[in-house]
C-alpha cells in the first residue's frame, strides 16, 4: 500500500553536510526535495535530522523457535521504532537458519509483516555446531549474504577455512562471534578489577583477540571478506585498525551498550548488564568510542538479543546473556560519541548497507531512491518505559536519554511515528 | 539494619559494635540456659542451594538460643529441582511465614536478588566466592578475644583465595579493623588483580612464619572440573602449615581456619590439635556472632521500612 | 540535663544518700544480714545504685557483697515495637542459686522491667527469693509486681516524666518530675 506524504522543516543529511529542505514521498520513492512543498499530508520535522533508515548488521529475532522472547513481527515493530529500515537477523533460532528454506522463511516471514526488510544471515556450520559446513550455496540462493555461527565461534580453524574458501568464491561475509570458549568457560563477566571484587570468574580480553589474530592470518590466506562483530576490546580495535592498514578485506561493528557501559556496572550483579562480549574497562570504552568516531569501526551493529523477564530475574550468574537494543541505538550513539550528521548516518545507515550491498537502503537522500527515511531529533530527551520489543531487558531502561526517532518510512510507508 | 549482606563497606564503628554485641551472647550462650526469649514467634528460614551442614547447623542453633522458629530449604528433594525459579522458592517461603531469610548460593549475587523480590530481611550466608560475613565476623571476634584489639595484628591467608568468600570477607572486616593482611597463594590461586586491595602478597608460606595469625584456607585440588594445582604435595611443600614452619611460629601467634580441615595438607594434624589452633572458639563464636546479626535484624524495627 | 532547668526537683542529692542508707538496712534487716546476698543492677542506673548499695551493707555487715549487672534488653516484651539500642553488659559474678536476689533499679513504673528480668534471672538459675529495691516507686503498674525496698513513693501522672540523675552517669545526683507533652 503506498502513500504519500511531505516531511517538513528537517534538516535533509547529505554527504555534502545538512540542509534545511522537505522530502516529498510517493509511491514509495522520494520525488523531491526541496523547500516549501506540499502535500495533503504533512509530518512535521521540527527541525530534525532527515536521512536514510538505519541498517542494524545484527540482530536476534528468535523466531523460528523462540518465539516467547520475540519474533520477527515484535522484532520489525523494536526495528521499526528505533528507525531502522533493514537489520540481519542471526541464525542461532531453532533450527539454526543453515539451508535454504530456513532463511526463505525468515525473509518471507519480515516481507509479510512489511515493516523493515529482515535479511537472514546464514550460519556457518550445520546447525551451528562447528564440524560441518551449512548448506551454503542454498543460502546464498535464499539471498544470505552474511553468514555467522553467532552465539558462538567457529573454533576449527580448519573447518573455518573451508568456509572463507568456499565463501570467498561467491563474494558473501564471514561474521565472526569471537569467544574462545576455553578462556571463558564458567565465566560471567570482563576479567578484571570488579571480577576479582565479586569472586566471579571472568573472560578476559584474550579470549577475544586471540579468535580474530587467527582469523585474520585466515583472511589473508583466502581474501574472504570478514566482519568482526560486536568489538569490544581496545586489543580488538587495535587488530582491526592494523588489518586494514594492510589492505585486508575487513569490517567491524560495536554495540551502544559497549559504548555506553564499562564493567563497574556489574558491581550491583544486576543481569540486566550482562551480555557477550561483556562490558570491559574503562579504557576499552573509551578505545571503541574513539574507533567509531574514527571511522576504523564501520558501523553499529546493536546485537539485540531478547530474553524474556523471568529468564533474566535470577542471580547474575545464572542469566541468559544479552540485551536488547534497537530502540535505544540511535540515542545512545548519538550521546557517547561525537559525530557529525553525516557521519552518524554513515555509521548507522550508509555503511551497513554498503558492507551488505542493498541497493535500497542507506541511499543518500535525492529524488529518485526508495523512501528508506529516518527522521531523527538529536536534542530531544526521552526515557524508555516500555518497549515495542517483546521482551524489555534492556539496561537503559528508565534512564534519560538524548535523541529521539520521530518517525521511520519503510518503502515509502510510514512504519513508526513517536507520540 | 535491613539485611546483612557483606562485610565489604561497613565502616569500623559499625563492625565493632557487632563484635560487642557478639560478646553479649558469648555470655548468654555459656550460661546454663544458654536461650533468650528475643526472637520468640519470629520463623528464620534457612534457604541453603549449596550443600553445607555445619554453618546450617550454626544458624539454627543460633536462631533457636534466640528462641525463634526455624525452618529449612536445601535442593535436590525440592521443587526448584523440578524446575521452580529461584524467585519463585523465595517467594513461597516467604508466604509460609518466614520472617527472614538466611541464604546460601552458588550464584554470586543471589542473596541480594532475593533480598529485592522478597523484601524480607536477608544474611548472607555465603554467595559463590564473593562474601560470607558471618564468617568475617566470628574470624575478627575470635582474633579480638584472643588479642584483645585487631589493631596492628599481622594476620597471613593462606591457600586458595581467588575462589574464596571467606578470604575477600575476612580482608574485609580485618583490614578495616586495624590489621595488616598479607596473602600468601601461588598466582593461580591469587585474585587476578590486586590493584586498590588492602593487602601485602607473599610467595611462599615460609615468609609469613614470623604472623600473629596465620589463617588457612581449605585447598582442594580441582576447582570446578579443572586442575588448580600441579599437585597436593607441592601444594605443601610451598605453603602447608606444617608443623616444622608452626614450630617457627612465635609463641603469641595462633593458627586459624574456617573448616572442614584437609589434614595433612594445608595443615598438619599435630598443628590442627594444638591449643594455639583456634578452631574450636572459631565454631563457638559462629553461633555468638550468628545469634547476634540475626537480633539486630528482627529485633526491633519490624515494623518499619 | 536538668540542673538548672525549672523542673520541680523531689529529691536532691542528700535525700538520695539518706534514702539508700535506709534501704540498705531494710534489705539486710530483712535478710538477717548479708551472707548469701547479691545486687543485681538493671541497666542503665540500677546500676550504679547496686554499687551504692552493696558499699554500705558491706559496711554496715563488714563483708563484701556480690554485685551482678543485667541488661533485659533479650527479654523485652515490646522488641518490635522499639528499636534496639545497644545491648550493655550481662555480668553475674556469681552462681545465683540459692541466693538472696536483690534487683535494683532507678524507677518502678510499668513492671514490665521487673518481669523481664525476672525471666533473665530464672534463665541463669534457681535463686532461693527474689526480691526489688527501686530508688522511686511512681505507681502505675500493668502487672502483678511490687518493690520490697523503696527509697521514695512519688505519686505520678501516667503523662508525666520522672528524672533519676545519678552522679556515675550524669554528674550530679538528683530526682525530678516533668510535666507530658
Amino acid at each position: 500500500m503506498m502513500s504519500e506524504f511531505v516531511l517538513k522543516g528537517g534538516q535533509v543529511v547529505g554527504p555534502g553536510g545538512v540542509a534545511d529542505a522537505d522530502v516529498h514521498v510517493r509511491d514509495g520513492r522520494i520525488v523531491e526535495i526541496g523547500v516549501g512543498l506540499a502535500s495533503d499530508r504533512v509530518i512535521d520535522c521540527n527541525g530534525a535530522l532527515v536521512g536514510p533508515g538505519f541498517v542494524d548488521v545484527h540482530v536476534h529475532f528468535r523466531e523460528p523457535g523462540q518465539e516467547w522472547k520475540e519474533d520477527i513481527e515484535t522484532g520489525s515493530r523494536a526495528a521499526a521504532a528505533g528507525g531502522f529500515t533493514a537489520v540481519v537477523a542471526m541464525a542461532n533460532t531453532d533450527p539454526a537458519i543453515d539451508a535454504g528454506h530456513l532463511a526463505r522463511y525468515v525473509s518471507e516471514r519480515g516481507a509479510d509483516v512489511g515493516l523493515v526488510d529482515v535479511m537472514p544471515a546464514g550460519a556457518i556450520t550445520l546447525a551451528r555446531g562447528g564440524t560441518h559446513l551449512a548448506h551454503l550455496d542454498e543460502l546464498w540462493a535464499a539471498g544470505v549474504r552474511l553468514f555467522s555461527d553467532d552465539g558462538d565461534s567457529v573454533h576449527d580453524a580448519g573447518v573455518l577455512r573451508l568456509a572463507m574458501d568456499y565463501l570467498s568464491d561467491l563474494g558473501g561475509i564471514v561474521a565472526q562471534h569471537a569467544e574462545d570458549r576455553t578462556l571463558t568457560l564458567g565465566a560471567h563477566m570482563h576479567e578484571g578489577a570488579v571480577s576479582a571484587r565479586l569472586g566471579m570468574r571472568g573472560m578476559p580480553a584474550l579470549a577475544e583477540e586471540a579468535i580474530i589474530m587467527r582469523d585474520l592470518a585466515l583472511v589473508e590466506l583466502t581474501g574472504v571478506r570478514y566482519h568482526v562483530q560486536h568489538v569490544s576490546t581496545a586489543g580488538t580495535v587495535h587488530l582491526v585498525e592494523e588489518a586494514k592498514r594492510r589492505g585486508l578485506p575487513v569490517t567491524a561493528e560495536v554495540t551502544p551498550h559497549h559504548l555506553a557501559f564499562d564493567h563497574r556496572e556489574i558491581e550491583r550483579m544486576d543481569p540486566a548488564y550482562k551480555m557477550y562480549p561483556p562490558l570491559r574497562t574503562e579504557s576499552d570504552v573509551m578505545a571503541v568510542r574513539e574507533a567509531l568516531g574514527s571511522g576504523v569501526i564501520d558501523v553499529v551493529g546493536t546485537d539485540h538479543a531478547p530474553h524474556a523477564a523471568a529468564e533474566k530475574d535470577v542471580p547474575f550468574d545464572d542469566a541468559p546473556r544479552g540485551v536488547i537494543g534497537l530502540e535505544t541505538a540511535a540515542a545512545v550513539v548519538n550521546e557517547m560519541v561525537p559525530l557529525g550528521p553525516v557521519e552518524f548516518f554513515e555509521r548507522m545507515s550508509v555503511a551497513g548497507a554498503r558492507l551488505l550491498g542493498l541497493d535500497r537502503h542507506g541511499r543518500w537522500l535525492e529524488p529518485g531512491v526508495p523512501a528508506n527515511l529516518v527522521v531523527f531529533a538529536p536534542e530531544v530527551s526521552w526515557t524508555p518505559h516500555h518497549f515495542a520489543s517483546r521482551s524489555e531487558n534492556s539496561p537503559f531502561k528508565g534512564r534519560r536519554m538524548k535523541g529521539r526517532v520521530l518517525a521511520t518510512i519503510h518503502d515509502g510507508a510510514v512504519t513508526y511515528e513517536a507520540s | 539494619m535491613n539485611d546483612f549482606l557483606t562485610v565489604e563497606g561497613l565502616p569500623r564503628a559499625e563492625l565493632t559494635s557487632l563484635l560487642d554485641l557478639s560478646d553479649e551472647f558469648v555470655e548468654v550462650l555459656a550460661r546454663p540456659i544458654p536461650k533468650v526469649p528475643a526472637l520468640r514467634g519470629r520463623t528464620v528460614a534457612m534457604l541453603f542451594f549449596e550443600p553445607s551442614t555445619r554453618t546450617r547447623m550454626s544458624f539454627e542453633r543460633a536462631a533457636k538460643a534466640l528462641s525463634a522458629d526455624t525452618m529449612s530449604f536445601s535442593p535436590g528433594t525440592s521443587s526448584l529441582s523440578k524446575g521452580e525459579s529461584l524467585k519463585d522458592t523465595a517467594l513461597t517461603i516467604k508466604a509460609m511465614g518466614a520472617d527472614a531469610l538466611v541464604v546460601r548460593h552458588a550464584s554470586t549475587g543471589a542473596p541480594w536478588r532475593i533480598a529485592e523480590w522478597t523484601g524480607l530481611p536477608v544474611l548472607n550466608g555465603g554467595d559463590g566466592a564473593h562474601q560470607h560475613p558471618t564468617q568475617a565476623l566470628l574470624d575478627a571476634l575470635t582474633i579480638r578475644q584472643h588479642f584483645g584489639n585487631l589493631e596492628g595484628l599481622q594476620v597471613a591467608i593462606v591457600g586458595d583465595i581467588r575462589h574464596s568468600r571467606v578470604a575477600r570477607s575476612n580482608i574485609a572486616a580485618f583490614s578495616t579493623l586495624g590489621a595488616t593482611v598479607t596473602l600468601v597463594a601461588p598466582k593461580t590461586l591469587l585474585p587476578v588483580d590486586l590493584a586498590g586491595w588492602p593487602v601485602h602478597t607473599a610467595a611462599a608460606i615460609d615468609e609469613v612464619l614470623d604472623s600473629d595469625v596465620i589463617y588457612l584456607l581449605r585447598i582442594q585440588k580441582e576447582r570446578g572440573g579443572a586442575s588448580v594445582l600441579p599437585s597436593l604435595p607441592e601444594y605443601v611443600s610451598r605453603f602447608g602449615l606444617t608443623w616444622d614452619r608452626f614450630a617457627r611460629m612465635s609463641s603469641d601467634s595462633v593458627v586459624m581456619h574456617p573448616g572442614p580441615m584437609n589434614r595433612g595438607v594445608e595443615i598438619a594434624p599435630e598443628v590442627a590439635d594444638h591449643p594455639r589452633s583456634l578452631v574450636e572458639p572459631q565454631v563457638a563464636n559462629g553461633v555468638a556472632v550468628r545469634m547476634a546479626v540475626l537480633f539486630r535484624l528482627l529485633g526491633g524495627e519490624a515494623d518499619d521500612v | 540535663m536538668f540542673l538548672g532547668d525549672p523542673v520541680p526537683s523531689v529529691m536532691g542529692s542528700e535525700d538520695i544518700g539518706r534514702a539508700i542508707r535506709r534501704m540498705a538496712h531494710e534489705i539486710v534487716e530483712r535478710n538477717e544480714g548479708a551472707d548469701d546476698l547479691i545486687l543485681v543492677g538493671i541497666h542503665t542506673r540500677g546500676v550504679p545504685l547496686a554499687r551504692r548499695l552493696a558499699q554500705v551493707i558491706g559496711e554496715i555487715e563488714a563483708t563484701t557483697v556480690p554485685v551482678g549487672t543485667l541488661d533485659i534488653g533479650l527479654y523485652r516484651d515490646d522488641i518490635s515495637q522499639r528499636p534496639t539500642t545497644a545491648l550493655a553488659q550481662t555480668r553475674i559474678p556469681v552462681d545465683i542459686s540459692g541466693r538472696a536476689v536483690v534487683l535494683v533499679d532507678d524507677v518502678l513504673f510499668t513492671g514490665r522491667t521487673i518481669r523481664a528480668a525476672l525471666d533473665a534471672l530464672i534463665d541463669m538459675g534457681r535463686p532461693r527469693v527474689v526480691q526489688l529495691a527501686a530508688l522511686v516507686d511512681r505507681g502505675h503498674r500493668q502487672l502483678p509486681i511490687r518493690a520490697d525496698f523503696v527509697g521514695k513513693n512519688l505519686p505520678t501522672s501516667a503523662t508525666e516524666r520522672v528524672w533519676v540523675h545519678l552522679t556515675e552517669i550524669d554528674g550530679a545526683d538528683g530526682v525530678a518530675i516533668e510535666e507530658g507533652p
